[in-house]
Formats: structure tokens, C-alpha cells, sequence
């Protein structure tokens, strides 16, 4: 991998290297002058969102077993707001309300490209971390709050349109304020990696959340079985993909899913 | 700096994740990716071999640390080992502390050269004597036996940590320790392993506004109330126990103004220190970043009084370090006894030692074509550009998967042990 891409690579390094920071362009209304200075550093616009989405992959979170570094997610996640700021002074990125906020609507703006990605994965048929965002001090739970964000997410999701360019989408400020999601919950998902086990978390949860849908998408829920025996099913069956590091129990899924639909 | 008769290996083991050399030098320990310790002793020199230096052979060998499922979370806790650090020799036997991700274990080292033989109740297998067959006693003597080693687990120190441990650190009143992770420093006593006192807490109450972490923390060596810990920043906090319980409030804080002409989207990544550590004698502190090591005074809160360039060749292949991931490497750095010359590893088996005082370095190589017995490590060379000499190696040929991350100074002699992947290297240097 070291050798293969040199040529690209040493362009980005170059460019990165010497730390050229573009200056802000007077006047974000001016489209005219704002075209004409991507006309004359196209490239680094191009570099610049080649990092962008090496950094926004390098966030998902794959299915491993182990828990991912929480220093490296959060040195990655620092580049992208760096980034994203970045781009929101020059206006690559129209947002609405951009020059009124600070860290709230960069962190619904990363929010709202994880959830793009997650919605892709979802396609693709793999689990979505983003449902799973539960963090593991069982103080610091709220579980309501989660299952409204779980619900929130459902209904979202169904809206929104994953194709395209995320950051030049104007997205209606209602679905802005569903975007519960954030770096926030990619930090609480990578302390807890998958939501199957939390048992506790849905002991006094309203059942009626966990529909089909939501069992299908990987999400198990444990109030219709018994506690014991969740447990022990669940420790050799983490997730419903395909992923070939996971230990997924196909036999397992089917037997619960049976469960739930006869009840 | 040569090898000495027998470079020790570790051959089919895992990759070597942590060494430490003990307070006197006698010991050297290992800890690997598969949790195992393996502990080396230096041969005491024989009165025949005058001028053979004491080489290191193995000791002991054991599991510290298994894989464990944290069934909660659905993750498996690794059980490779991230630090190991010795406590001074008290009586006989030795004592080190070796932590994976989430336990943190105390392990008594202790030697049998003796057993008793002679039992009344008991024969020589074991076998229990029918007691009608006794017809006299007999006082149990010890005899000596072939020299068994054995490692015990004395303490457990489990559940106090909710994210991955990254230092653990012995104080220097013997009774304490610390263990930090990524968000949190706790507080141990030797003795009490159901509870420790949580005394650096970073996280913050909202985790969508974590933008910072803790990389690594020490204690003072001479001062049991004070110690320091470093950011994913590139700060350096330096605490006092006796101001108050929980030390969010730093007494001190260490950060060099960023250089603006250098900034680039990497430049907080690139000065994450990935290792902090107190010189021997508690005025200075040296930190790691990915490409340079720094020397503070504990005085001087504003910038370093030393800086070193690494691999500066580097700073222009960032987005591809980057890319790979090399860039979150987690180099160490360590002092010499004198703290007048400092070492660290870097790529291609490399490891670089900067002399403070001559202010200077040398670049040499960790490598079994180089470690023959007896043989002098030839300093080497990386060319940056234009024309590369016969023995220069280029930027672009080196090989980013031979990262030396974890090297050790003997306290007081020129001995160094370096990890290179799963291999250990030791070198002395001959003085004379």
C-alpha cells in the first residue's frame, strides 16, 4: 500500500505538508468570485475532501471484536471538525445557519454525513452503529432519551435521501434537529460496541419500540426472553451481518425472530 | 554499542508490547501481545571471565493476562500486555505490576532452590502414608533442587477502568500506584484491590464535546504527591495530590505555542505525545510526539528547553503515514541513567539516541544482520533527497511495519533492550 498510490499521495502530502491554509473568501454570497477561486486551487479542494472521506471511513466503525482506540477516533474526528470548519469559512459547504453557530451545528453537520454513510451501509446490508449508541456507565443511561432517539433515527432514516453529496444538500431544518446523532454517539459507540447485550438498558423500556424492523436491523431486544437466556445466546452472537470476524449464531436469529413474531 | 555473546530472542513469540529493566538492572521484563511475561536475569559475572559482561537469560515465563469477553459490551478485552513496571526489591522476591487494557495485576517472582523431604505422613510422591505403617517420626529437612522460579499473582486490580489502560506508574512512597486510561487517572494502595480513588477525571459530561485524551501519566520519582500526565493535545499536566482529592485542576501546564508556519490539517495529530517520562533525577520530564521528543524543565511552563528531531523525513509524508495509520504510532522514549543521553525508536527497525550534552546523535539499526555476536552497530543513514550515498537508505524504501516502539535503559550501565516486532535486542556499550 506504501508503494502502490506514491504519485497521488505525494501530491497530498506536498499540499498538506506545507500547511496551505486558504484564506477566507470576502463574501460568502459572492458565487462569482467563490467559483473563481476554486477554478484556481482546484486540487486542493479535491485533497482536501479526499481527507475528508478518508477520515469520515477511518471513523466507521467496522465490526471488530475489540473495542476500537479512543485516542486515534478522537484525533480523526478533530481533523474532520477541523476540516469541516475549514470548509464552511471558504463555503464549499452551504449550510444553513452556518455563520451563526459554533460547535453544535459542526457536530450535527458530522452527524448528519455519518448517518448519510450509516443509511449507505444499511444498503449494503451491515449493522448500522449509529442505532447503537448506549453508553456503558449504566449512571449516566437515560434510556428513554435513547429509545427516542432510536425512534427518532427510524423515522429519519426513511426520509432522507442517501445518495449524493451530503454537504451540499440543504436539509430542512426539521430533519437538522432529528439529527440526534453525533460524534457524540460515535463515542458512545466505540465504548460500547453493540447494543445486543445490554439487557438492563430494556428492562423497563416500553416494548412497543421494538418492532420487527428494528429486530431485523440487528437490534435484539431482550424484554421477550428471558434475561438468562439472552445472555448466554448473545455471547457467541454480536452482530446480524455478514461480517466474517463476527461470531454470528444465524440459527440463534432465526429462533429469536420466530419468538417475537408468534408474540 | 555492540551485541553482547547471545542476542536473545523471542522468536515464536508474540510482538513484544512492553519491556522495563527492574531498579537494579538484574532483571529485564517483557510483556507480549499474547499477555505473556517473560522475564530475563543478567548472569552475575563469574570471577573466571573477568571481562565478560553479564549477559540476560531467561528467568521465567508466564501467563499474566488472558483474553477475556466482556459479555456486557459484546467486546473481547485483549490480552496483551501495555505496561509493565517493577517495584523496588523489598525482601527476597520480586514484584512487578503488568496491566492489559482493563486489569491491572501485581505479580510476586520468587525462587525455590529448596524442598523439604522427609514428610512423616506423606512419601516422596505424595501419596498419602496409610498411618498404621508409621512406626517412628522424623524431622522434614530441606534439600536443595534444581532452581525453580515461580510467578504468583498476589493482586488483581479489576473493574476501575471503563476505557483502554495506557500508563501505570509505581509512586515513590512504594504503598500507592496509578493507572490511567483514556479519560481517567485512578489511585491504588498495594494492599486494597476493591477499591481505588479516581483522581483525574477528563470526561467530559456531554461526550460529543470530547476532543482531547489522556496518553500516558508517571509519578514524580522523588516526590509521592506529585505527578504528570499528557494529551492527545500535546500538553503536559503536572498535578499535586495535596491540593485536592480529585486533581482536575493542574499546578502546572505544559504546552509549547504552536509553530504557525508548520500547521497543517495533521498538526494536533502529530503532536499527540504518546510518551511522558520523569528524568531519573525528578527536574525534568521528556515527552514523545510522532515525530519529535522534547526535554521540559519542570520549571518552565512555557516551552521545551530541548527539542530533537526524530525522522523529520517524515513531516512530508504525513497524509500517507496517515492513510496507513502509522501516524498514531505510539513511540516510547527513554532516559539513560545519567539522563544525559536520551533514546527512541522509530521506523525500519531504527532507533535514534540524542546525547544532551554533545548535543549528539546517532541513528542505528536493530536487525539480525547486524547482530551477529560482538558486533558493532554501524551508525545509519536516511537521505532525504538528491543523491543517496552507498550506505544511505531512502525515505522511500523504508519499511513502515518495522516500527521500534518500546525500548529500555539499564538504570546505570550502558545497556539498552530494544522490541523490534517480536524480537528483543540487547546492546552494551563498551566503554573501554
Amino acid at each position: 500500500m506504501w508503494e502502490e498510490d506514491s504519485s497521488q499521495k505525494h501530491l497530498l502530502d506536498t499540499m498538506f505538508a506545507r500547511g496551505i491554509k486558504r484564506k477566507c473568501f470576502d463574501g460568502e454570497e459572492d458565487i462569482e468570485s467563490t467559483l473563481a477561486g476554486f477554478k484556481a486551487i482546484p486540487s486542493y479542494n479535491l485533497q482536501r475532501q479526499s481527507l475528508l472521506d478518508m477520515s469520515l471511513i477511518k471513523l466507521q466503525l467496522c465490526h471488530m471484536l475489540v473495542e476500537p482506540n479512543l485516542c486515534r477516533s478522537v484525533l480523526i474526528a478533530n481533523t474532520v471538525r477541523q476540516i469541516q470548519e475549514e470548509m464552511t469559512q471558504d463555503g464549499t459547504w452551504q449550510v444553513i445557519n452556518a455563520q451563526n453557530t459554533g460547535q453544535a451545528s459542526l457536530d450535527r453537520l458530522v452527524s448528519s454525513d455519518i448517518l448519510c454513510r450509516s443509511t449507505k451501509e444499511q444498503s449494503d446490508g451491515k449493522l448500522i452503529p449509529s442505532y447503537s449508541s448506549f453508553s456503558k456507565d449504566f449512571e449516566d443511561i437515560q434510556s428513554q432519551d435513547i429509545i427516542s432517539d432510536l425512534s427518532t433515527v427510524t423515522s429519519v432514516q426513511a426520509s432522507r435521501n442517501p445518495q449524493g453529496n451530503v454537504w451540499e444538500m440543504e436539509n430542512p431544518p426539521e430533519n437538522r434537529g432529528n439529527f440526534q446523532k453525533s460524534l457524540d454517539q460515535i463515542f458512545e459507540t466505540l465504548e460500547n460496541k453493540n447494543p445486543n447485550s445490554v439487557e438492563d438498558l430494556f428492562s423497563d423500556v416500553d416494548n412497543s419500540y421494538y418492532d420487527l424492523d428494528t429486530v431485523l436491523t440487528g437490534m435484539m431486544s431482550n424484554t421477550k426472553m428471558g434475561h438468562c437466556d439472552v445472555l448466554e445466546s448473545f455471547s457467541s452472537q454480536t452482530t446480524t451481518n455478514s461480517n466474517s470476524n463476527c461470531k454470528s449464531d444465524i440459527n440463534e436469529l432465526d429462533h429469536i425472530v420466530e419468538i417475537l413474531v408468534e408474540s | 554499542w555492540k551485541c553482547p555473546d547471545e542476542t536473545v530472542h523471542g522468536s515464536k513469540a508474540d510482538i513484544i508490547s512492553t519491556v522495563e529493566f527492574n531498579h537494579t538492572g538484574e532483571l529485564l521484563a517483557t510483556g507480549d501481545k499474547g499477555g505473556r511475561v517473560v522475564i530475563f536475569q543478567r548472569e552475575q559475572e563469574s570471577k573466571n571471565q573477568l571481562h565478560r559482561r553479564g549477559e540476560y537469560n531467561v528467568y521465567s515465563t508466564f501467563q499474566s493476562h488472558e483474553p477475556e469477553f466482556d459479555y456486557l459490551k459484546s467486546l473481547e478485552i485483549e490480552e496483551k500486555i501495555n505496561k509493565i513496571r517493577w517495584l523496588p526489591q523489598q525482601n527476597a522476591a520480586y514484584f512487578l505490576l503488568s496491566t492489559n487494557d482493563k486489569t491491572v495485576k501485581l505479580w510476586k517472582v520468587s525462587e525455590r532452590d529448596k524442598r523439604p523431604e522427609g514428610y512423616n505422613l506423606k512419601d516422596e510422591d505424595g501419596r498419602l502414608r496409610d498411618p498404621a505403617t508409621i512406626t517412628t517420626l522424623r524431622v522434614p529437612v530441606l534439600r536443595p533442587m534444581d532452581l525453580m522460579v515461580e510467578a504468583t499473582p498476589r493482586r488483581v486490580f479489576a473493574n476501575a477502568h471503563t476505557y483502554h489502560i495506557n500508563s501505570i506508574s509505581v509512586n515513590s512512597d512504594y504503598e500507592t500506584y496509578m493507572s490511567a486510561d483514556d479519560l481517567r487517572i485512578n489511585l491504588w494502595n498495594f494492599e486494597i484491590t476493591n477499591q481505588s480513588f479516581n483522581i483525574v477525571d477528563i470526561k467530559p459530561a456531554n461526550m460529543e464535546e470530547l476532543t482531547e485524551v489522556i496518553t500516558a501519566a508517571e509519578f514524580h520519582p522523588l516526590h509521592c504527591n506529585t505527578f504528570v500526565y499528557s494529551s492527545s493535545k500535546g500538553t503536559i499536566r503536572l498535578c499535586d495530590m495535596r491540593a485536592s482529592a480529585l486533581c482536575d485542576r493542574h499546578t502546572k501546564f505544559f504546552e509549547e505555542p504552536e509553530d504557525p508556519s508548520n500547521r497543517s490539517f495533521f498538526s494536533e495529530i502529530i503532536s499527540s505525545i504518546s510518551d511522558v517520562k520523569f528524568s531519573h533525577s525528578g527536574r525534568y520530564i521528556m515527552t514523545r510526539d510522532y515525530l519529535t521528543v522534547k526535554v521540559w524543565d519542570l520549571n518552565m511552563e512555557n516551552r521545551p528547553i530541548e527539542t530533537y528531531q526524530v525522522h523529520d523525513y517524515l513531516r512530508s509524508k504525513l497524509c500517507s503515514l496517515y492513510e496507513n495509520d502509522c501516524i498514531f504510532d505510539k513511540f516510547e522514549c527513554v532516559w539513560n541513567g545519567s539522563d544525559s543521553v536520551i533514546m527512541t525508536g522509530s521506523y525500519n527497525n531504527f532507533f535514534r539516541m540524542f546525547d544532551r550534552n554533545t548535543k549528539r546523535d546517532v541513528t542505528l539499526e536493530a536487525s539480525r544482520e547486524n547482530s551477529k555476536p560482538r558486533a558493532i552497530l554501524k551508525p545509519r543513514k536516511v537521505c532525504v533527497g538528491g543523491k543517496r550515498r552507498k550506505d544511505e537508505i531512502s525515505v522511500d524504501s523504508l519499511d513502515f511495519s518495522k516500527k521500534i516502539l518500546h525500548t529500555a535503559w539499564h538504570p546505570s550501565e550502558n545497556i539498552i533492550a530494544v522490541a523490534a516486532t517480536n524480537n528483543l535486542y540487547i546492546f552494551q556499550d563498551k566503554v573501554n
